[in-house]
């Protein structure tokens, strides 16, 4: 039973990304396949989420081989969180797009090469295996190169290049670090590795973990190889941005928590201070970067980058307390990103353009959408009650507690700037009076579909602040097991390893 | 052995770094494609090269001769890489032709209109 609980967040994107690509002309059967594979896989997450919450950790490999050998699905409480919040984005985005996505995109297989990213992603959160982990972040990736790609105009085509091109790289570094892990180790099962690297000689151990962390640090956009982010986020559709801003660079993340929790942990002091630097680098650079944009989607992408700051200087900081920051940080980002690219589509439907120099007057106009941007925008800015200001407060106090005042000084700061920037938006687009407004502009429909799944997220934003105390535990106790590596361990490798 | 391996691999790095460095997108797609060989024998190197046999228990054997075989899950790694290298390498092949009809260039320092 709680093998086919495991395993279901991956299977169900496969069948249904299969049927969608068998029956792609049928328009409406096609719709119907979508929404209920989104919903399905929802529910599959919840359920996984459910049960790993009771019962501890879940781990069984496939086909029946005993664990270092076959391939391994682990769920801990942080892989099912993950698991759980990118279900729901992907849920609402699937729903978003029923509205917004073009005829055009609709016959190229979008909604297929949808279900095939979230099959990716949830594979990258479940998997207990460093192979599969590669293999899973290419299947991602080929979905987004292609998603990215889609309208095929100039800005999409340049778009994708760049995006591609380093992807590619942070690939070979990826595979490059499996290579020289599995001749040193022998083994690329998580689990077996911890327990083999834990008596290696350390140096070895961290020059290896450098290789991952220049793979994964790609992936996530960390300073200074995050340029790829925002050459190209701000080029597909509004849904397409909206759920690679939530998960892509999550992913990454997710795996550096991963590694750097259970794998790479030969020399704390010396990886992890590297961490710490380069996630307050991360930080500025992404938050000066934003404040210098007038365009609301790139204003948006070089925010991903400041936020993927924060979640690393969690991990750089490995205490419980910092930890459970990085991974309440995780869930409160991935929604309230997702939700502001999905506003911006929503502004860019009524009014033809994501320059703030076109925009105005939504706050006049548009009363229930400026209310709606209101929350996502002020909580990643960090302003209480809302998830944000306690996603913040936690990493703050982990930074006062372990000594290192002045990452906590640059950590204000960039809040302050984050805030700076979100009025940008909230000034430009939504109270201004005075516009250039595109000429001949017809909104074409689909804006009031489109505000289902933004007031969805929303709420969920306003939820995660008032409920902050059992969202806290929950992220306190994944902290907890994911730095209790023993648990982990024992769950995949049994009790005698 | 091993060291001649090891040279080529970095031989094969080399090159494809020094085309990675390249302004031309197709000598950027190249140059990844070559790395992504590199990569593949340097992991196939990473199972230990010698004159050993196939991991195939033999008919008269009960149990595999380990001192003698080679390990076989390398070379599963390098088929799952290559074909996704591959994959890669048809899509970047078609994005590159994609770019250089819209954009009418092959330099990646003159494709700059969405920043």
């Amino acid at each position: 039973m709680t093998k086919a609980l495991l395993f279901s967040p991956v299977l169900i994107p496969y069948f249904t990304a299969t049927l969608c690509f068998v029956c792609h002309k049928m328009k409406r059967t096609q719709r119907v396949l979508v929404v209920s594979g989104a919903l399905l896989h929802l529910a599959a997450a919840i359920a996984l989420f459910v049960q790993v919450r009771g019962h501890g950790i879940i781990a069984h490999t496939a086909g029946d081989w005993s664990a270092p050998f076959g391939i391994t699905l682990v769920a801990d409480l942080l892989s099912a969180i993950m698991v759980l919040v990118s279900s729901i984005i992907f849920s609402a985005t699937v729903v978003y797009a029923l509205f917004s996505i073009g005829e055009e995109e609709e016959h190229f297989f979008y909604y297929p090469l949808m279900h095939t990213l979230i099959l990716g992603i949830s594979w990258a959160f479940l998997t207990g295996d460093l192979f599969n982990m590669y293999v899973s972040f290419e299947v991602m990736l080929i979905s987004s190169f292609i998603l990215l790609g889609l309208r095929g105009g100039r800005f999409q085509m340049e778009g994708s290049m760049k995006y591609f091109l380093v992807n590619l790289l942070s690939s070979i570094f990826f595979l490059t670090g499996l290579g020289i892990l599995y001749g040193y180790a022998g083994t690329l099962n998580m689990a077996d590795l911890s327990v083999k690297l834990a008596t290696a000689d350390p140096r070895v151990v961290t020059l290896i973990s450098m290789i991952f962390f220049v793979a994964f640090g790609i992936k996530s956009a960390l300073f200074p190889v995050f340029s790829w982010l925002p050459a190209a986020y701000h080029t597909p559709p509004a849904a397409t941005s909206a759920i690679f801003a939530g998960l892509l660079t999550k992913v990454g993340v997710y795996a550096l928590i991963r590694s750097y929790t259970l794998i790479f942990v030969a020399e704390v002091e010396f990886t992890h201070q590297i961490i710490v630097v380069i996630a307050c680098l991360t930080m500025l650079t992404g938050v000066l970067g934003a404040y210098s944009q007038s365009d609301f989607r790139r204003i948006l992408s070089f925010h991903i980058i400041s936020q993927i700051g924060y979640m690393i200087w969690g991990l750089g900081m490995f205490t419980q307390l910092a930890l459970a920051g990085s991974i309440f940080y995780l869930f409160h980002h991935i929604i309230v990103k997702s939700n502001l690219f999905f506003i911006s589509g929503i502004v860019q439907n009524l009014h033809g353009s994501y320059k703030l120099d076109r925009l105005g007057y939504l706050f006049r106009n548009k009363l229930v959408l400026s209310m709606l941007f209101f929350i996502p925008a002020f909580s990643l800015a960090g302003f209480p009650p809302l998830s944000g200001f306690f996603a913040k407060f936690l990493l703050v106090k982990a930074g006062v507690d372990s000594g290192a005042y002045w990452a906590v000084i640059i950590a204000l700061f960039v809040g302050l700037m984050t805030a700076l920037s979100m009025t940008k938006i909230w000034g430009g687009a939504f109270l201004k009076l005075r516009n250039h407004p595109v000429e001949g502009h017809e909104p074409p429909g689909g804006a009031k579909g489109m505000m289902v799944s933004v007031a969805i997220l929303a709420t969920i934003t306003v939820l995660i602040g008032i409920f902050s105390g059992p969202m806290f535990s929950l992220a306190y106790d994944a902290a907890t097991q994911i730095l209790d590596r023993s648990v982990y361990i024992t769950a995949v490798l049994g009790g005698g390893a | 052995m091993e060291s001649l391996i090891v040279i080529v691999v970095g031989v094969l790095y080399m090159t494809g770094i020094y085309l990675l460095l390249n302004r031309s997108i197709l000598k950027i797609v190249l140059g990844i494609s070559i790395i992504s060989q590199g990569v593949n024998l340097m992991i196939f190197a990473s199972a230990g090269m010698a004159r050993f046999n196939s991991p195939i228990i033999g008919a008269n054997e009960k149990v595999l001769d380990l001192a003698n075989a080679v390990d076989p899950l390398p070379q599963a790694l390098i088929l799952t890489a290559i074909v996704i290298s591959f994959g890669f390498l048809a899509y970047a092949i078609a994005l590159l032709i994609k770019v250089r009809n819209t954009a009418d260039t092959d330099d990646v320092d003159e494709v700059r209109f969405a920043e």
